[in-house]
C-alpha cells in the first residue's frame, strides 16, 4: 500500500564505446514507508548503480521506478534535482563534505538550494547537528573533524530538509567498527522516527542492525529476506568521541 | 536575489582560497583595464591640448597668404612673392560683410636688446586688430593704437617669453628696447599664450606697428606690401561665406581672370583643426585597439583558469548537485566567480590606470583627462568580459552529470 519505492523490471546498461556493461539486469522490489533495508552483495554486483538510480542521481535504462508514486524516469534534470533536494538525503562512503567549510554550513547547503532564508537555515542546521550528537561542533571545519564526526555531519546534512528516504552507500565503509556502531545507532534512531532508510553494505554485522536484507548478485536480486530480530546499536551516551 | 547573494558568497570564498591564483588570473584584466583607462585619459588629454592650442590661434579665422596654391614650375610658392598690400587689408575689412576684423602682418626675425640682455625673436608688424583676431589680451600696459600704426611710431608690445629673457622679473612697461638697433618703447606686455599647434612658442614675439615695420625695420623694394593677413569672420556660420567674399574681392582687386593666375591663397584654419582632430581620433582608435587586445587576452586567461577550476572542483559540483543544486545554480555560481574576478580586476585596473595617467601627466608634462564615462564603460566592459569568457566554463560545470561528478577523483 504505502510504498515509498516501487521498482519494476529495472535495467541499467552502461555503454563505453562499443563495450556494454549490464549493471542491472531487471530487478523488482518495493520498500514500504518506515523500513530500514540493507542492500548487500559482492563488489560489482550493481548495488551502487541501484542506489544511484533510487537516489535520482541517474535514470534507469529500462523498467519503471516510482518514488512516492512519481515516475522518476520521466522527469527532467531540474525536477530530479528538486526531488533530491526535498525528498532524499544522501550519505556516502567518502563523507563528501565540502572542504574549508564549517559543519553548520555543510548542513545548511540543501536548504540554500531549497531557497530557505538564512535564519531558518541556521536554526534547522543546528537542530540537525544536535540530533547526530554534534552540538558544540557547528563551527568546526570539516577537515578538523574525525571520520565518524564527518559522517555524522553528512547524516545531519541528509536529514536537515526532512526527507522521506535516506540513501546511504556504504556509510561505514571508511570507519572502524566502534564508530560504525555509533553511525548505525543514529540511523536506528532516525528510522524509529519514521524515516525510511536504504543502506548499502557488504558487512553482515552492519546489516544485522537493519530490518530487511536485499542481496544482489551480477545485477539481479537473489534474495530478499526480513530480519525479524535486528540488533540494537546502543552506544552509551557521553562516550561519543 | 538570495541565490545571487549566495553565489557571491561562494565565489568570494573560492577566490580567497586561491588568492595568488586569483590575482594572477586577474592580472590580464588589470593590465587591460589600466591600459584602457590610462590611454583614454592620455588620448583625451592630448586632443584637448590640440584643440586648446588651435583655439589659442583665435576662432573663425581665415589666413590670406601671398602666392598661388597651384604654383609649380618656376613660380614661387605660397607666401613667396609680396602680392598683398595694406590697402587689400583695409578693403577686405570695409567691403566684405561677413568679415569682422583683418590683421595684416609683416614678419621678420631680429635681435632685441635691453641693457646687456639680448634675445633673438620674431618681430611682427601688425595693426591693433591683431589682438582681437587672436583673442589675445594684454597682460599689462596697452595694445598698439591706430595712431601708432598711422604715425609709424616706435612703440611695441612684447610676449611673455621675450619679457622673461630681457627683463626677468622687472616691469617692462615704459622701458626702451632696441630692435635692429632702433629704440622702441614697450607700451604693453601680452598675456601668456603657450604653444601653437605646430609646437612653436607663441609668447616668443614682439608686435610693432605695421607701418613702422614696413618703413623702418623690414624695408623692401615694395614698401606697402604685407606678408600674411589674418581675417576673422563674424561667426562660425559665415566662415565659408567670408572665405568666398575675400577671394572674390581679391580676385577683383588683383584683376585675376583667365589670363592671370591667382596670386594669393585663402585658407581656413578650421580645416587645419579638422585634420588635427582626425589624427588624434586615429590615435585614440589605435590606443583603444591595443587595450582591447590586452582585455581579450585577459579574458582568455579568465576562461582558462575557470576551466581549471571547474575540473578541480568537479567533486564539489557533484556534491552540490546530489543535494539539490539545479543546473542554473551551478551555472550562476561559476559565472558569478568569473564576473567577480573580472570586476575586481577591473576596479584594480581602473585605480592603476588613473594613477598611471597622473604619473605620465606629472613626469612628461602631458595633459591627461580622466572621464567618468571611460571609467563606467571600463567597469561594464570588465563585467562583460567575465560573463563572456566565464559562460563556457560555467556551462560546462552545470552540464556535468551528478554521478560522474561525484565519482571524479
Ligand atoms: N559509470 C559506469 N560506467 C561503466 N560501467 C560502470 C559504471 N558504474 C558501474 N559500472 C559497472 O557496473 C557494474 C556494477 O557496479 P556497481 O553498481 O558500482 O557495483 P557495486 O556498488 O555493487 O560494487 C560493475 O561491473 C561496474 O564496473
Ligand atoms: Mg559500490
Amino acid at each position: 500500500m504505502d510504498d515509498v519505492v516501487k521498482v519494476t523490471d529495472v535495467t541499467k546498461v552502461y555503454t563505453m564505446g562499443d563495450q556494454r556493461v549490464e549493471a542491472l539486469k531487471g530487478i523488482s522490489f518495493s520498500v514500504r514507508r518506515g523500513e530500514f533495508v540493507a542492500i548487500m552483495g559482492a563488489s560489482g554486483s550493481g548495488k551502487s548503480t541501484c542506489m544511484n538510480m533510487l537516489g535520482c542521481l541517474d535514470v534507469p535504462t529500462g523498467g519503471e521506478y516510482l518514488l512516492e508514486e512519481v515516475n522518476v524516469g520521466k522527469l527532467s534534470g531540474n525536477e530530479l534535482a528538486e526531488i533530491r533536494n526535498r525528498k532524499l538525503g544522501f550519505v556516502f562512503q567518502g563523507f563528501n563534505l565540502l572542504a574549508r567549510t564549517t559543519a553548520r554550513e555543510n548542513v545548511e547547503l540543501p536548504l540554500v538550494y531549497a531557497r530557505i532564508p538564512a535564519a531558518e537555515r541556521r536554526e534547522k542546521a543546528l537542530a540537525a547537528l544536535a540530533q547526530v550528537g554534534l552540538a558544540g561542533r557547528e563551527d568546526h571545519y570539516s577537515n578538523q573533524l574525525s571520520g565518524g564526526q564527518q559522517q555524522r555531519v553528512a547524516i545531519a546534512r541528509a536529514l536537515v530538509n526532512d526527507p522521506s528516504i535516506i540513501m546511504a552507500d556504504e556509510p561505514t565503509g571508511n570507519l572502524d567498527s566502534r564508530t560504525s556502531i555509533e553511525i548505525m545507532s543514529i540511523f536506528q534512531q532516525l528510522n524509529r522516527r519514521g524515516i525510511t532508510i536504504l543502506m548499502v553494505t557488504h558487512e553482515p554485522d552492519i546489516a544485522a542492525y537493519t530490518g530487511r536484507h536485499l542481496i544482489f548478485r551480477d545485477g539481479l536480486i537473489i534474495s530478499d529476506t526480513p530480519n525479524a530480530n535486528p540488533h540494537t546499536a546502543e552506544v552509551p551516551r557521553g562516550e561519543t568521541p | 536575489m538570495t541565490t545571487l547573494w549566495q553565489s557571491l558568497l561562494i565565489a568570494m570564498r573560492a577566490l580567497r582560497v586561491n588568492k595568488m591564483r586569483a590575482l594572477l588570473t586577474m592580472l590580464g584584466i588589470i593590465i587591460g583595464i589600466a591600459a584602457v583607462i590610462a590611454m583614454v585619459a592620455i588620448g583625451a588629454g592630448a586632443s584637448k591640448m590640440i584643440s586648446d592650442q588651435i583655439s589659442s590661434m583665435g576662432s573663425n579665422l581665415l589666413l590670406v597668404l601671398p602666392g598661388s596654391t597651384t604654383s609649380g614650375g618656376l613660380r614661387s610658392g605660397s607666401g613667396g612673392a609680396p602680392t598683398l598690400t595694406y590697402d587689400d587689408a583695409r578693403a577686405i575689412k570695409a567691403e566684405c560683410p561677413s568679415v569682422a576684423e583683418v590683421a595684416p602682418t609683416v614678419r621678420g626675425s631680429a635681435q632685441v636688446v635691453y641693457g646687456n640682455q639680448n634675445w633673438s625673436t620674431i618681430v611682427l608688424g601688425t595693426t591693433p586688430d591683431m589682438l582681437t583676431v587672436r583673442d589675445w589680451p594684454v597682460f599689462a600696459g596697452r595694445n598698439l593704437s591706430p595712431s601708432d600704426v598711422d604715425g609709424a611710431l616706435k612703440n611695441c608690445i612684447i610676449g611673455q617669453t621675450v619679457a622673461d629673457n630681457l627683463f626677468g622679473d622687472a616691469d617692462p612697461i615704459g622701458k626702451i628696447i632696441r630692435i635692429k638697433k632702433i629704440p622702441f618703447t614697450v607700451v604693453g606686455l601680452l598675456d601668456r599664450k603657450g604653444q601653437s599647434p605646430q609646437g612653436t612658442d607663441q609668447d616668443d614675439v614682439v608686435f610693432v606697428p605695421l607701418r613702422t615695420a614696413q618703413r623702418k625695420l623690414f624695408g623692401s623694394q615694395f614698401p606697402n606690401t604685407v606678408g600674411a593677413m589674418m581675417v576673422q569672420a563674424k561667426d562660425a556660420a559665415v566662415l565659408d561665406q567670408a572665405q568666398e567674399e575675400v577671394t572674390a574681392l581679391l580676385d577683383q582687386r588683383h584683376r585675376i581672370g583667365p589670363a592671370r593666375e591667382r596670386d594669393f591663397t585663402v585658407r581656413n584654419l578650421s580645416e587645419i583643426m579638422a585634420v588635427a582632430e582626425q589624427s588624434s581620433r586615429v590615435m585614440s582608435i589605435l590606443l583603444g585597439s591595443v587595450a582591447s587586445i590586452s582585455l581579450l587576452v585577459g579574458g582568455i586567461g579568465i576562461m582558462n583558469i575557470m576551466l581549471v577550476s571547474v575540473t578541480e572542483r568537479t567533486r564539489e559540483i557533484g556534491i552540490r548537485m546530489a543535494i539539490g543544486a539545479k543546473q542554473r545554480d551551478i551555472l550562476l555560481q561559476f559565472l558569478t566567480e568569473a564576473v567577480l574576478l573580472t570586476t575586481v580586476g577591473g576596479i584594480i585596473g581602473m585605480g592603476l590606470g588613473v594613477v598611471g595617467a597622473m604619473v605620465v601627466s606629472k613626469l612628461m608634462d602631458w595633459p591627461t583627462l580622466i572621464s567618468s564615462t571611460a571609467i563606467i564603460i571600463a567597469f561594464l566592459f570588465s563585467a562583460g568580459v567575465g560573463v563572456f569568457f566565464g559562460f563556457y566554463p560555467a556551462r560546462k560545470a552545470a552540464s556535468l552529470n551528478p554521478i560522474d561528478a561525484l565519482r571524479y577523483e
